[in-house]
This record gives structure tokens, C-alpha cells and sequence, in this order.
């Protein structure tokens, strides 16, 4: 059966100045995978995440994400896809109801839907309590639960999260899996940076990139074959290896 | 409608600063109430100190008259000019005049006389005004002398009768107030904005925002409409306060005055967000906004008249949208000049209004 695909890149290139930050990257993502984008740090996951999601623009090669074309109809994509960035961005001083509300609207959901829909989620996360706390109130798990679930609050096609447990206790971090895995179920495919290379366990597919290039992308079980490897671990530190740039 | 949450948004965040909401009020009050004070250029209490070389009845009358007068403050009378110079060199007098022998005498019999005036110009306005106030209480006391020994002798000499329009006690409150209605709303209009979209940057909610579908001009319009308002609110409160402790209403519309001043905003807040899109820290937005503000305050001709400054730096101020706002706010509050009158400044301040928007909104990149 073919698989129907989400993102598609050829040859994706991002060069600021002399430096080449993304280095034609050409891979396919399926539709409600959970799709892990490793690499170590500088090896340009966060440039080509945000080619992918409009706020970038690619220096050549081309892309489409969730049906449109990365470099021309950045603006629509917009419309089918959530994002959560590695830097904490909801507004702290904004009651939790009314950051749900705020990226709620923007997305263009009615009044009567964000209320009904808000209530459903805040008792499915356990907030109830906390609907009326201001944001910066919360403990970083808590803040980076309610980030995720405000990025798919309009049921995207697509959601990316950079690094969204970081700094986050291994608890949490489980707690936070089996959210993406929930979200997967729905059938929002997930695109997901991480260090962790237990997480990576989690993921269908793996692509690793060194030095803005994939080096390598598969299942952790044939990347493991592959690699001789016992873990996802070992597969990441023998690609690390050859990284020449340095962080 | 995106921009209703937006706007809901903007106005929590602003209601619940706990300096922001305050600064409005604070504003107006610190600018109204306290820099007409600070600015006036009335000079008074010009110590004053005078040589009497003639010790006539007349000279001691002119002493007299000297200190009688509110622009100067006779501090002593001494014998020679080097006595009179120590007092200046202490800092104990500003102004020397020195008396001749025999003043009284050439004044009654004669019909003239000659007075030396020395002024310490070290502050030139005061030395200027100085000399001018001097000029005018020595030709009215010469007049008075004159015309009671000799009426009919005399030939007819010119008198220049003044006529002191549109502010007619010459009060520099009077002329400054309207002007200051300016700061209030350069300081509010065009710091604020751009400091909060810098802040968006800063702490990262901004990128949040750009991977939205919500749309430039929604997103910039929602940050402006609340500082449209706050500037307006701060302007409706100067009024406010001008009328009760100075009693100044404007002889002109009110609508007159706030129609131009959003026009004005527009400009401001234009600029704010130019500077805030060209800008990564707050600290580089801050900076260039105080650049600019400094210029547009000293260039609007609040402190200075604009037609005094010389051709190159006139050609300067016709590119700041504060000299306009401040001709309006005279021209309104004092001769109740309408939108008619105003046509150049309505004219400049509009195209700097399109201008300034378009960039901003040009400039401002969701995609880069």
C-alpha cells in the first residue's frame, strides 16, 4: 500500500553567507508517523525545521509540506501545521484559558468550539485547577504539556516540536511520549527533534544529521542492524564522529 | 475575526503590567504640570547692580525704578565700575549699569542721556533678555522725564505701540503647553510599541505567532490600536489637566487637535515598528528610538521657533512630524486655527503617516 506523504524535500539547501547551514537534505515523511530528526547540536535540525514550517526561506532545493510548496506558498502552510520551539513561547502572563484561547482564534476556531474544546483538554491534562493560573505559574513540565497541546489544539496535519522535553524530568518526558503518541493516533503526523536517545527508541522513523547533511534515515531497528549497534546510542555516536563542525 | 483575540490579548497585557497602566497617568501629569515650569523662558530677578557716578535725585529714581521692576533685583549701588565688576566675578550680579555724572541734568535739560549696560552673557538668553527689558524700562523713564521738563521742545519722535496677539501677557506657559502635548505623545506612541515588539522577540512568543496563518497587517494592527488609544487617553488627560491648573483651553476645536494628533500617532507608532522590526535586542530599539526622539523634540520649534534655525537645519525639521504637531497644537490651542488653516502640516503629516506604515508593514518578515 502507498503510503501517503506529508513532507517531501529535494535537495534542501540554507546558506547564511559562506556558511551552509542545511545541505541538500532530500527525505519523505508518511502520514501519521512520528517522524525523529536527530543530530547534534549545530548540525542544522532547527534550520530545516523552520525551512519546513514557513519561517525560513530555503536558498535552493524545494520542498512541500502538507501539500504546498515551502519557498512560494509558505503562508498556507501555515494554516495545516502546529509548531512548538524549543524556547518556551506561550505568553506568561496570560492565564492558562487565554493562551488556549489566543492560538485558538488565530487559527480561526469559533468562540462556542474553543470553549467546549478547552474544557475537554484541560480535563484531560488534569489543569481543570489550573485553568485560571497564569502561565508562568507553572512548573516546566506542566508548561511544556500545555504548549504541546495548545500546538495541536486546531488539529494540524503536521505538528513540529523542537526539543520540547528539554530540561524536562524523565517522568514528565514519559508523560509527554505518550501525548505525541495520542496525537498520532489522531492521525497528526509528528516531526520531532530530540538529544534523547531514548526517545529516539520511541520514534517509527530516524534521520540523523551530521554537519547539515543526512547521513542516515530508517527504522532505530534497521538503523541498529545497519550499524551493528545495541542501542540508538551507538548508532548516534558513531555518525557524530565525523561531525567536523564543532558546536 | 483573528484581531479580536489579538486585541483581547494586547489589553491584558497591558492592564496587567503593574508600571504600564500607571506610566499613562503619571505622564501627562509629569509634562503638564511640571515642564512648563522647568521650560519658561521668562527671565526674572536679573541681579542687577548699579554704578552712580551722578547721585542726582534722577539717578536714584532710576534705582528705583530698576528695582521696582520684576525682571530685576537691585543688589547694590557702589561708586566705580571695579566694584561692580567683583560683584559680577563673585557671581553676585549678572548686570552692571553704570549711571554718568551729570545724567540727570543732560536728561531733563538736554532730553538725552547715555547709559553704559554691561551684562554677563555666559547664559545668552538671559543676557539678551537682559538687555532688552533694560532697553524698554530705560525708554519709558527717559519719556517720562523727558516729556514732564519739556514737553512742547521736543521734536515729535516715533512710538511704537505693541500689540501682543493671541497670547497677550506674553506668558511662555502659554506657548509651551500646547507643545508639550507633543512629548506626551512621541513618549508614549513611539517608545511603547516598539519596546513591546522587541519584548515579543526577545523572549521568543513572536516566532510562536509567525508560524501562524495569522497575517501581517492583522498582527501589526493589533499591537497599534492599543497605544492609538493609550496615546489619546494620556492626550484627552493633558487637556485635562492644562484647563485646571493653567486654565488654558484651546481657542479652536478640540476635534481639530485630535484629529491631527492621530494623524501624528500614525507617524509615531509607524516609526516605532520600523525600529522594532530592524532591531534584535531591546537595548539597540531603545537606543535608535531615543536617537530620533531627541532630534524631533529639539527640531519641533517647542523650545525654539523652527524659522530661527538656519536654512539647512529648517530643511532638517521638515522631515520631523513633530514640528507639524507642534504648529497645530499653537496654531489650534492659541489662534484657533482650523483643518482649513493647516492644509501644509495635514499635507506633511499624511504622506508621513503612508510612508512610515508601509515600510513598517513592509519591513516587518514572517519569513526570512
Amino acid at each position: 500500500m502507498e503510503r501517503e506523504i506529508v513532507i517531501h524535500t529535494e535537495e534542501l539547501t540554507k546558506r547564511f553567507g559562506n556558511f551552509t547551514a542545511v545541505d541538500r537534505i532530500s527525505f519523505d515523511v508518511y502520514k501519521g508517523e512520528v517522524f525523529g530528526f536527530l543530530g547534534a547540536n549545530g548540525a542544522g535540525k532547527t534550520t530545516a525545521m523552520r525551512m519546513l514550517c514557513g519561517l525560513s526561506r530555503p536558498t535552493s532545493g524545494t520542498g512541500t509540506v502538507a501539500g504546498y510548496d515551502i519557498s512560494r506558498q509558505y503562508e498556507k502552510i501555515k494554516s495545516s501545521i502546529g509548531y512548538m520551539s524549543q524556547k518556551f513561547s506561550l505568553y506568561e502572563d496570560l492565564k492558562v484559558w487565554e493562551n488556549i484561547r489566543l492560538y485558538a482564534g488565530i487559527y480561526g476556531m469559533k468562540d462556542k468550539e474553543i470553549e467546549r474544546k478547552t474544557a475537554e483538554l484541560l480535563e484531560r491534562l488534569h489543569f481543570t485547577r489550573e485553568r485560571n493560573a497564569m502561565v508562568r505559574s507553572l512548573p516546566l513540565g506542566w508548561k511544556q504539556k500545555l504548549a504541546f497541546s495548545v500546538s495541536i489544539f486546531h488539529d494540524p496535519a503536521i505538528v513540529f516540536l523542537d526539543e520540547p522535553t528539554g530540561g524536562v524530568d524523565p517522568y514528565t518526558r514519559r508523560q509527554f511520549w505518550e501525548m505525541i503518541y495520542e496525537a498520532a493516533d489522531r492521525g497528526i503526523t509528528v516531526f520531532v527533534t530530540t538529544h534523547y536517545m531514548d526517545e529516539a527508541e520511541y520514534c517509527d522513523r530516524v534521520s540523523i544529521m551530521v554537519d547539515g547533511r543526512i547521513d542516515a534515515l530508517d527504522t532505530p531497528a534497521n538503523l541498529k542492524a545497519q550499524f551493528g549497534a545495541e542501542s540508538m546510542d551507538e548508532v548516534f555516536r558513531s555518525l557524530a564522529r565525523k561531525a567536523e563542525r564543532s558546536e | 475575526m483573528v484581531i479580536k483575540y489579538l486585541l483581547e490579548k494586547e489589553f491584558k497585557q497591558f492592564f496587567r503590567n503593574k508600571f504600564m497602566p500607571k506610566l499613562v497617568i503619571l505622564f501627562p501629569v509629569m509634562i503638564i504640570a511640571l515642564m512648563p515650569w522647568a521650560t519658561t523662558l521668562d527671565i526674572k530677578n536679573i541681579n542687577t547692580v548699579i554704578v552712580d557716578h551722578d547721585v542726582s535725585s534722577v539717578s536714584k529714581e532710576l534705582a528705583e525704578t530698576v528695582n521696582a521692576s520684576s525682571y530685576f533685583k537691585l543688589r547694590d549701588v557702589v561708586d566705580s565700575y571695579e566694584e561692580a565688576m567683583t560683584l559680577v566675578e563673585f557671581g553676585d550680579a549678572d548686570l552692571i549699569v553704570e549711571i554718568p555724572a551729570g545724567f540727570g541734568d543732560d536728561l531733563t535739560r538736554a532730553g538725552g542721556s547715555d547709559i553704559l549696560a554691561a551684562i554677563n552673557t555666559v547664559n545668552s538668553t538671559k543676557g539678551v533678555l537682559g538687555q532688552a527689558y533694560l532697553q524698554s524700562l530705560l525708554q519709558e523713564f527717559s519719556a517720562r522725564h523727558v516729556a514732564a521738563s519739556s514737553a512742547a521742545a521736543l521734536s515729535p519722535s516715533v512710538n511704537i505701540s505693541v500689540k501682543n496677539m493671541y497670547n497677550p501677557l506674553l506668558d511662555y506657559k502659554y506657548t509651551m503647553i500646547p507643545g508639550l502635548m507633543m512629548v506626551i505623545l512621541v513618549l508614549l506612541c513611539g517608545f511603547l510599541p516598539a519596546a513591546n515588539i522587541v519584548q515579543e522577540k526577545e523572549l521568543g512568543t513572536i516566532e510562536q505567532i509567525n508560524v501562524t496563518p495569522v497575517s501581517k497587517f492583522t498582527f501589526i494592527l493589533a499591537k497599534l490600536i492599543p497605544y492609538w488609544a493609550i496615546g489619546l487617553v494620556a492626550l484627552s488627560f493633558g487637556f485635562f489637566l492644562s484647563w485646571i491648573i493653567f486654565g488654558m483651553v484651546p481657542v479652536g476645536s478640540v476635534l481639530t487637535i485630535y484629529f491631527f494628533s492621530c494623524l501624528f500617532i500614525l507617524t509615531m507608532t509607524g516609526m516605532g515598528l520600523i525600529v522594532s522590526n530592524k532591531s534584535s535586542t531591546m537595548q539597540q530599539a531603545v537606543f535608535v528610538m531615543l536617537f530620533f526622539v531627541m532630534i524631533f523634540i529639539m527640531m519641533s520649534g517647542l523650545l525654539t521657533p523652527v524659522e530661527s534655525m538656519p536654512d539647512w537645519a529648517q530643511a532638517i525639521a521638515a522631515f520631523t512630524p513633530t514640528k507639524y504637531l507642534v504648529n497645530v497644537l499653537k496654531c489650534v490651542y492659541l489662534k484657533g486655527s482650523t483643518v482649513a488653516d493647516l492644509k501644509t502640516d495635514l499635507i506633511a503629516l499624511s504622506v508621513m503617516a503612508v510612508v512610515l506604515n508601509t515600510w513598517a508593514i513592509l519591513s516587518y518578515r514572517k519569513n526570512n
